[in-house]
């Protein structure tokens, strides 16, 4: 991006695009075009200097991280050294620094030139991409009979796996409404969540209601909630936005937490009930669901049962976004996201816009909620803390902003990839007995998305498709896409 | 400057700007502006850099609530002359019945000047919705019409004749104004992979889709070649002459200027030093001075000498 735009300076075609106005800003403020100057001296030495700046680097913040470490003695801290550990990570940014250096940063020929080749062409990815989502739609309705024939004994895991992952899509989905459509960022999305979850919680644990009576009220409520939360930031954006919604997302797992008399704060509520199959209990007794049909007892029924709920309930989200993308609504929430300014210009109420979009992710996230605390039976604000925003997000960004199939991809790899990390036996083959891959799980998973974010800077799917076309379907490259920074 | 008849602006005005001031702070950018613009006239809005141009646009769309003044905007005849100062009393934003109407633009919110006022705008630095196609563009600037032709998004989502029939004729509209700016054959691309003269073009077809009585453009022809003035010249003319469309401009391209514009008025900072038809403003010493920077003892001078 950076590049392009210094490129173009000099190129006055191109004017109007902002990042072309921006670039002659900063040219006329003196600033230096964003290339890196083409290196002409000698590769190894020059790469040795570098590693060496960067080893130094690392020992200055390694000396205090690594170096130093104090414990709790008798009525004092004591401090202990640990150079040897200190040395080491010095020297494996060292020569880590110097490889990449001599292969990829200071030589003239990188290795990495040839793995943008390796990515598909545009017509390639294009027939992926209509054949990729009915395929995994295929899937998902088949997937629990194919684990109960060939998964056997961790048939009921992988179905609990399915169940979280399908979740977070249908979370992923909600929140695409607000951040990828409409391009507000929202950092408190698990309040609608806890929201939906304690709607349910609450009228149950009260009243005696329901999951299927709950479900609707559930999403109501969060979705007023959405609106409670969209007045007062309508006329923020960006980074401020963030920080707002952030605090409402806190604002609401304090509440749950301290208002012992009526949410039993951090001890929870228990004992939520089951979500039944009209009307019939997976339970053991004579009228439950399996005596009723004449089958053998399984718990496995109920699994079954609650994986099609949230697997109906994500599709209804995507079915309902999808619809609303190519109605007034939805392509006035992408023009909010491209420039509020025009939007305004042309008669668009932002603030009912942006409350629609507020709402309408809430609503689905507060569904969610819903759903999760059937499942649980028992939920506490344990269950909403920012880390779970930060991962529907995450999953949101990683799949590109947006996208309804990139969600599906990201929430698996994300959500599936950290449980599956847990079964990393194979590596104690390679780092001996006493290696525990399981404490690694993190940094694989970081590293994961470090990667991911280098390779693809924009998610994995990466391009919009246009909502009404007139004679034939292009589909939009991310470049051109805003991102809803609110500029 | 003050003819026998009076000029159309001044008998049959769509906009009359009173005394319009806007302060920030302590800065007077427009100070005590009165002016009007005539319907089916093309006035353009004239002045040095820093004079105050855009800012009379921002007050006029709504864009800034101004600090002092009136914007009046007619839709028709049909109203009497006491509607204005009725209205004024009221304290109603606007009141319009049968396709006539009153508007004091000061009291309203851009959104609404946009859509119940029918005053477009365009913007200096071009506002596409770049990532959008052409296509889209244009629809989302017939948001409203949709919006309530899909039962604010109920019959949307389930198709109903009224919402289908209601998106053919956008689309419709869309190709209409597509194939007046020559961009039909590219509708389905991006709007910011467009060459900046199209984009130019395609913001102005973008605010006439929503059917404007007033069309409001920001220095439209900056950064076009001699060809693509000419063209643009053109549609401006097409869109007065067979869309009834008045026109209120900014521009700095005098070539533009004094061949289009029926009536010209010029500011400096923020104060207006000229106003009447083409010939007389070009020869208006206060202009030349404006422009070219002399004293104002020459033109005191000069206007004593000469007059």
């Amino acid at each position: 991006m950076a590049d392009d735009a210094a490129g173009s300076v000099t190129t006055t075609s191109s004017l109007g695009e902002q990042r072309d106005v921006e670039a002659w800003k900063s040219a006329a403020a003196g600033e230096p075009p964003a290339h890196a100057m083409p290196w002409h001296g000698p590769v190894i030495a020059a790469s040795l200097k570098d590693a060496v700046l960067v080893a130094l680097v690392a020992a200055a913040l390694g000396f205090f991280f690594l170096g130093l470490r104090t414990e709790i003695g008798v009525g004092t801290l004591e401090m202990t050294t640990r150079w040897n550990v200190l040395i080491i990570a010095i020297l494996v940014v060292f020569v880590a620094r110097l490889v990449l250096n001599l292969l990829v940063f200071k030589t003239s020929r990188p290795i990495t030139t040839g793995i943008d080749r390796l990515a598909p062409s545009a017509s390639a990815l294009a027939l992926i991409g209509r054949v990729l989502g009915p395929l995994l739609l295929v899937v998902a309705v088949a997937l629990p009979f194919l684990l109960l024939e060939f998964a056997g004994g961790r048939a009921r895991q992988f179905i609990d796996l399915a169940i979280l992952i399908l979740t977070y899509i249908m979370l992923g989905w909600g929140l695409n409404i607000v951040v990828g459509l409409a391009g507000l960022l929202d950092l408190g999305y698990v309040a609608f969540y806890a929201v939906g979850a304690y709607s349910f919680g609450l009228l149950a644990h009260y009243s005696g209601l329901g999951f299927w009576v709950c479900l609707p009220v559930a999403g109501f409520l969060a979705a007023m909630w959405g609106l409670i939360l969209g007045f007062p930031v309508l006329r923020l954006r960006g980074d401020y936005l963030a920080i707002v919604t952030l605090a409402f997302g806190e604002i609401i797992r304090i509440i749950l937490l301290n208002w012992y008399d009526f949410t039993n704060g951090p001890d929870g509520i228990s004992g939520i009930p089951k979500p039944t199959f009209f009307g019939l209990e997976f339970s053991r007794g004579d009228d439950g669901f399996d005596a009723f049909f004449g089958l053998k007892y399984s718990s496995l029924h109920r699994f079954i049962w609650l994986y099609y709920i949230i697997l109906a309930l994500a599709l209804v989200t995507n079915f309902v976004t999808h619809r609303l993308r190519r109605l007034p609504i939805g392509r006035a929430w992408e023009a909010l996201r491209e420039d509020e300014i025009a939007c305004r210009s042309l008669g668009i109420n932002t603030r009912n816009t942006k409350l629609t979009a507020f709402a309408m992710g809430a609503m689905f996230g507060g569904f969610a909620g819903s759903f999760f605390a059937t499942r649980q039976g028992f939920i506490s604000p344990e269950s909403f803390t920012f880390i779970e925003s930060a991962i529907i997000l995450a999953i949101v960004v990683l799949g590109g902003l947006g996208s309804q199939i990139g969600v599906v991809l990201a929430a698996i790899v994300m959500i599936g990839g950290i449980e599956m990390l847990r079964n990393l036996n194979f590596l104690k083959e390679v780092f001996g007995p006493n290696f525990e891959p399981t404490h690694y799980r993190m940094l694989i998973f970081g590293l994961a998305m470090v990667f991911i974010m280098v390779w693809k800077p924009r998610g994995l799917v990466t391009s919009r498709e246009p909502s009404a076309v007139l004679k034939e379907k292009k589909r939009i490259g991310a470049d051109m896409v805003a991102q809803g920074e609110g500029h | 400057m003050s003819d026998a008849a009076a000029p159309r602006w001044d008998s049959e005005p769509i906009l009359t700007v009173e005394h319009l001031t806007m302060r920030f702070g302590g800065l007077v950018a427009i100070g005590d502006l009165s002016f009007n613009a005539g319907r089916g006239d093309i006035t353009a809005l004239i002045g040095p850099n820093g004079a105050g141009k855009t800012t009379v646009f921002n007050c006029i769309t709504g864009f800034y609530k101004p600090t002092e003044g009136r914007i009046v905007l007619r839709h028709g005849e049909g109203r009497g002359p006491h509607a204005v100062s009725e209205l004024t009393s009221s304290g109603r934003q606007w009141d319009a019945a049968d396709g006539n109407g009153v508007f004091l633009l000061e009291r309203m919110p851009d959104h609404e000047i946009a859509w119940h006022a029918k005053v477009a705008r365009t913007f200096q630095n071009i506002r596409l919705f770049g990532g959008m196609t052409v296509l889209e563009n244009l629809l989302v600037a017939q948001h409203n019409k949709l919006m309530i032709a899909s039962n604010y998004t109920i019959g949307g989502i389930f198709n109903l004749p009224g919402y289908r029939r209601a998106r053919e004729a956008a689309i419709e509209r869309a190709v209409y104004w597509l194939k007046q700016i020559n961009l039909l054959d590219r509708a389905d691309d991006p709007a910011s992979d467009l060459p900046y003269g199209a984009q130019r073009r395609l913001e102005i077809a973008r605010s006439l889709c929503s059917e404007p009585h007033l069309l409001c453009l920001d220095e439209p022809a900056a950064g076009l070649n001699a060809n693509e003035s000419a063209e643009l010249n053109e549609l401006i003319r097409f869109v007065r002459d067979e869309h009834g469309v008045s026109v209120l401009l900014i521009e700095h391209d005098m070539g533009v200027v004094m061949e289009i514009s029926d009536h010209i008025v010029v500011l400096d900072y923020g104060v207006k030093i000229s106003d009447g038809p083409a010939e007389a403003v070009r020869k208006d010493p206060k202009v030349i001075a404006a422009y070219l920077g002399v004293e104002d003892e020459e033109v005191e001078e000069h206007l004593e000498a000469g007059e």
